[in-house]
């Protein structure tokens, strides 16, 4: 079969346009879905204040807490381990079966669906370790389900660091770490902080992993022991038990609302940092 | 790969090493600020002594070493910094602090290259955006702030316009009354022009060395011979 590559070139381009506004489709399609349900009851009112009667009154307000607390406990741990193991791949040791290990290990643990994380967290965190259901559970627990993620994001941009920049910088007498945290590492921040992101928005919509190891209380957290619900759990919980539909639109809206908000911040600062180094 | 290679460089001279691609003149560049101890198995065999002491000896700093033998690249490597972050950047590692002496010490390392008069108004903007001549002054520029004893240069001007060329060549010129330089060059005419000795190399071996003079007029050995009068390389 013989095209006109002229034709052919028109075809294969309005096929790729369709394929990018499917896409795009979707995903605006989502977004004002979610808002449009959920908007009309998000006011000051919801996010200042706790739920009430289960989640069919009040606000929100105690699973936001909940989410930044998890969300952060999960980066604390995460980020400098992946990082710290990234670094360590890449700049102190050669290539060897060892590494290529430690990389195939990292990627199964990509692979692994969060409910068995949510379950290997009930057992070591929860019970074996006797942390109950608490935030610390629940961040350890995430914070593994992220940590692949992390490595290999931040692997990948350390990796893309110039190797002559590492020769500049030994060739002037610095030391391997001074070549790392003054060398590598600024140039690979972009990088390592775009995989830090797509952790965070996976730790702020996880639920099985969450509902397993942090509980789902509605109060307030007081500590890392205390047990907390997400905003996704209880998006979960309010729309499987059929609570509130509209209070549960409300709570997926300000979750959509938080991950745009965490991604243009974080591009904002992003550029400007590397504005300042290049 | 390098063998049979014995050459002494002199105080105060500019050394030129000339030779075809792979003839070894990077890797025996990089063994002397032992640059290549960062490749998986690289192995060192004989001697080198920078004033009778050897530099491969166990009790030998490689950090103190590297900031005695300045290196400048055949791509010039500006670090995503500032110009003025860039000059000082060896001495900042080195634990330097004073705010005056770094000052002092970077307009005088840009003196030295021709480039403050250039650059003095924008030490604060990217050293990215410098020229690539520029760049490579720069890089220049960053060795002599560490106040190195040699200078190795590996192909410096191999990317750059004649103009910027000569540039560099003048303050090398300018350079050797304080500096040893050897200069690694895949441009015979660039030795010919600026070495006062001429080192050439052939398949990780050292052909012949001697006044810049005798090895392009008058060289002892047919292929340094052939070499330079373009038969090969």
């Amino acid at each position: 079969m013989y095209f006109n590559p002229r034709i052919e070139q028109k075809i294969v381009r309005t096929v790729l346009w369709l394929f990018t506004f499917i896409t795009v489709a979707i995903l605006v399609f989502i977004v004002v879905f979610i808002l449009r349900k959920g908007l009309p009851v998000v006011n000051w009112e919801f996010l200042s204040r706790n739920p009430l009667d289960m989640g069919k009154a009040g606000g929100v307000f105690s699973t936001i807490v909940g989410t930044i607390a998890l969300t952060l406990m999960a980066l604390v741990v995460a980020t400098p381990l992946g990082v710290g193991t990234a670094i360590f791949l890449t700049e102190y040791t050669f290539e060897n079966r060892l590494t290529r290990i430690i990389r195939f290990g990292a990627e199964c643990l990509a692979g692994i669906p969060s409910i068995i994380f949510g379950l290997f967290g009930f057992i070591l965190f929860v019970t074996k370790l006797k942390f109950g259901w608490s935030i610390l559970s629940g961040g350890l627990t995430l914070a593994f389900m992220i940590l692949p993620t992390i490595i290999r994001t931040s692997e990948e941009a350390i990796r893309s660091v110039p190797e002559s920049y590492r020769q500049v910088s030994f060739s002037l007498g610095s030391t391997k770490w001074q070549t790392v945290s003054r060398v590598v590492l600024p140039s690979a921040l972009p990088g390592i902080v775009t995989g830090v992101i797509l952790s965070i928005g996976r730790s702020i919509g996880e639920t099985a992993a969450v509902i397993f190891t942090a509980g789902s209380v509605l109060r307030l957290p007081s500590s890392i022991f205390s047990s907390s619900r997400t905003m996704a759990v209880h998006f979960y919980i309010l729309a499987r038990e059929g609570i509130s539909m509209p209070m549960a639109y409300g709570t997926a809206a300000i979750l959509v609302i938080a991950i745009l908000v965490i991604n243009l911040a974080t591009y904002y600062l992003m550029e400007k940092f590397i504005r300042r180094y290049s | 790969m390098l063998n049979k290679i014995n050459l002494e460089v002199f105080h105060n001279e500019i050394l030129g090493i000339i030779g075809p691609a792979a003839s070894g003149k990077t890797t025996f560049l990089r063994s002397l600020n032992r640059l290549n101890d960062l490749r998986p198995g690289s192995r060192v065999e004989g001697t080198i002594e920078i004033d009778g002491q050897d530099i491969y000896a166990p009790e030998v700093s490689v950090v103190e070493l590297r900031r005695r033998l300045g290196m400048v690249f055949a791509t010039p490597v500006p670090l995503p910094r500032s110009i003025y972050e860039n000059v000082i950047f060896g001495n900042r590692l080195a634990g330097m602090r004073n705010k005056h002496e770094l000052d002092d010490l970077v307009e005088r390392s840009l003196e030295q290259v021709g480039l403050w008069g250039e650059v003095a108004d924008r030490l604060d903007s990217s050293a990215c955006k410098l020229s690539g001549g520029q760049q490579q002054r720069l890089c220049i520029a960053r060795i002599l702030a560490l106040r190195p004893e040699f200078i190795l240069l590996d192909e410096p001007t191999s990317g750059l316009d004649p103009i910027s060329t000569m540039k560099i060549e003048d303050s090398l010129n300018r350079l050797k009354k304080d500096y040893s330089i050897i200069l690694v060059t895949n441009n015979t005419k660039q030795a010919a022009r600026v070495a006062d000795r001429t080192a050439f190399f052939l398949s990780g071996e050292l052909i012949e060395i001697g006044p810049s003079d005798k090895i392009f007029t008058a060289p002892a050995n047919p292929k340094t011979n052939d070499y330079v009068s373009g038969r090969f390389g």
